[in-house]
């Protein structure tokens, strides 16, 4: 919006793969008023890194409830975290076994193949 | 490669799919219900927050054939009758057995309560409060499917092609995202409930998952396709200042209710440049609103994000409040204060009305092949009448996935391994011949949705269509096979993508080839070229594949035999 012009925000982003190293990427995305999380991942797979695994279904309407990872720490729904210009640590949820990136495996088992 | 073996296959977990999935259960067969995303989570349904239209006549009186008259006059004479009469005729029954399931639909004076919508001749509409009729059934849904034991779901598995003997649907390949692996999954019958196309549109107001698959497995498989060029854009979806939790389309009732003001970019009433009165009366169909916003927008006088301001400041709090309920702290935890501020609203792509084209049976030309939800076409012509999306997802649903129990029982389809190695093979190419100079699948994807925005949006040209088709097929032909594809294996989004944006581009591509070959406006599809409704064609266009080539050819719409027995 034309109040915000040329603001970042840095996501510093836990990648990698369970058992095998992980590490943090950092990506600046451009910051818009009213962005959230979600959005600022879905801009850096579209722009930046497609290879960044992420899991969400409805965009914003909070309505999938499959989007979630830890935010800052806390345990968010990517859609409805707010993004803020500076920096954000977005990494996978603690609880559940890691798949790659930020995607865990939230899936009963009897879901799988 | 992992195997699977089911009676029926449901490809598609939304409202339709998990419909289908219950009724084939129901009708003794052993069903794999299976979503790119997770089951009951993905789709269109779960993101409705608005009503379902069914003449339950509990509000006032009504009656099938009233219901019908309204969806066959919306659909501006292109209705595929029949499906129409389906939809109109089983919507009530469907309505009941999701209550007797637990759906709590809201109530006063001992009876469903329904309301009023635009198009509709009595209060008809349905719905859970407040604003959570999508969420509400889909947790219904979700719930039922799971306490059948002959329902196998699957969840990430992304089905990448129906497989076919003889003109006989016999299975389908899917990737399976969790381990990037291909899987065969043998079925006697298969059901289609993918969905829509919304997701091939920059700007649009459903999930992230709705490509257009249902319609182009369909093509691949033999199967035809209908009404393609009916795209429905809804005229007032949000677009600014940014918003979560609520359905972009959410703003039209309150509009309605409370008398909210269309201002143009300069906060000028501007409707009635256009031939039609906004405030205070809100004659202008959708069509005029959508055409009014985009031309101020074009004149340079559209909002900072290319739209119109919807205006309530002009209405005191206590009543806001009064007419949006909790919404209005939902609006606040988005920074959005109406006493304040307007916000930007636009035309985005909505719905489809075209899609596979079935039989009353929900079967395609295919045997064993079958349709439900928005993957159908046909029965809205070429224009949905408000609230009849989620009835046919569930009437279409449950009579699908019936058919497909019976027709799946009675008769095993051979299976064949080698069938799966085109997918195998594609699987293989994507990968292998990845380049790093080449395109990432989600920037084309990106790039395509900017196209169709701009070009086969609400208003078209001739022209503008034939760019984009060149634009098409050159990506198909090129882009299409130089992708750039990373290389894990764990939830790879560039492969998901990949074959996701294969669909994409044949589902644009039989869009804008039946939006080229209509030389008229009629209803959603609209021509700048051709501004009129030409008698001469009041007739459905087909689209099929033929020798690697999408072909379209004119019919006659589907008329009910009015001398026969009433549906009501």
């Amino acid at each position: 919006m034309a109040d915000s012009p040329n603001r970042t925000a840095r996501l510093r982003i836990s990648r990698g793969l369970p058992g095998g190293e992980r590490h943090y990427e950092n990506f600046d995305v451009p910051y818009e008023d009213g962005m959230s999380v979600l959005d600022a991942l879905r801009w850096i797979r579209a722009n930046a890194d497609s290879t960044l695994a992420i899991r969400y279904s409805c965009i914003n309407a909070n309505a999938c409830k499959t989007c979630m990872a830890l935010v800052n720490g806390e345990v968010e729904y990517t859609c409805t975290a707010k993004l803020t210009p500076g920096i954000i640590t977005v990494e996978p949820l603690p609880k559940r076994p890691l798949i790659r990136d930020l995607v865990t495996d939230v899936i009963p088992d009897d879901e799988k193949v | 490669m992992p195997h699977l073996s089911t009676d029926v296959l449901v490809i598609g977990a939304g409202g339709a799919g998990m419909y289908a999935a219950i009724a084939a259960a129901r009708g003794g067969a052993s069903v794999i219900l299976l979503d790119k995303g997770q089951v009951g989570r993905g789709g269109a349904t779960i993101m409705a927050q608005m009503t379902v239209a069914v003449a339950l006549g509990q509000q006032e009186p009504d009656s099938v054939a009233l219901h019908l008259e309204d969806t066959l006059r919306a659909g501006r004479g292109l209705c595929n009758e029949e499906l129409a009469a389906l939809v109109c005729a089983d919507g009530p029954k469907r309505i009941v057995e999701m209550e007797s399931w637990g759906t709590r639909w809201a109530r006063e004076n001992g009876h469903i309560k329904q309301e009023m919508a635009p198009g509709h001749s009595v209060k008809r509409c349905c719905y859970v409060d407040f604003l959570n009729t999508g969420p509400a059934v889909a947790a219904t849904l979700r719930r039922k499917v799971s306490q059948l034991p002959a329902i196998r779901r699957v969840s990430n598995l992304a089905a990448v092609e129906v497989l076919t003997r003889d003109n006989r649907a016999i299975g389908a390949v899917a990737l399976n995202l969790l381990d990037g692996a291909l899987v065969t999954i043998q079925a006697n019958a298969v059901v289609l409930a993918a969905g829509g196309l919304t997701k091939l549109f920059e700007r649009n107001s459903a999930s992230a998952n709705m490509g257009g698959e249902a319609y182009a497995l369909a093509l691949w498989a033999g199967a035809e396709l209908i009404d393609m060029e009916f795209v429905q854009f809804f005229p007032i979806g949000h677009l600014a200042p940014r918003l979560v939790g609520m359905d972009p389309i959410m703003w039209d009732p309150f509009r309605y209710k409370l008398g909210g003001k269309l201002l143009n970019g300069n906060f000028e009433e501007f409707i009635n440049r256009y031939g039609s009165t906004d405030f205070g009366q809100y004659n202008a169909t959708r069509d005029i609103a959508a055409y009014a916003i985009l031309k101020e927008t074009e004149a340079g006088r559209g909002t900072p994000h290319g739209g119109a301001y919807l205006d309530f400041r002009h209405i005191p709090e206590a009543q806001l409040r009064g007419a949006f309920g909790p919404v209005v702290d939902r609006l606040l935890a988005n920074g959005i204060d109406l006493t304040r501020t307007p916000v930007e609203v636009g035309p985005m792509a909505h719905y489809h009305m075209g899609g596979v084209r079935v039989d009353v049976n929900m079967q395609a030309c295919v045997e064993g092949l079958y349709a439900a939800g928005e993957a159908v076409g046909g029965a809205n012509g070429a224009n949905r009448l408000s609230g009849n999306a989620i009835t046919e997802a569930f009437v279409f649903g449950a009579r699908a996935g019936s058919v497909a129990a019976e027709k799946a029982q009675r008769a095993a389809a051979g299976w064949d391994e080698s069938l799966a190695d085109e997918s195998r093979q594609r699987l293989e190419q994507f990968c292998g011949n990845s380049r790093s100079d080449g395109a990432t699948p989600v920037a084309l994807q990106a790039e395509l949705q900017t196209l169709m925005w701009k070009q086969v949006g609400p208003f078209r040209t001739g022209d503008k269509l034939a760019a984009a088709l060149a634009r098409i097929e050159h990506m198909q032909k090129e882009d299409l096979t130089r992708l750039h594809i990373g290389a894990a294996r764990r939830f790879n989004l560039d492969l998901h993508d990949a074959f996701e944006l294969r669909a994409m581009l044949a589902t644009a591509e039989g869009v804008v080839r039946s939006a080229l070959a209509r030389g008229e406006s009629r209803g959603a599809h609209q021509r700048e070229d051709f501004p009129n409704t030409d008698a001469l064609c009041l007739k459905n266009q087909v689209v099929e594949l033929e020798a690697g080539e999408l072909l379209t050819r004119w019919v006659a719409p589907v008329r009910l035999d009015r001398s026969a027995p009433s549906h009501g």
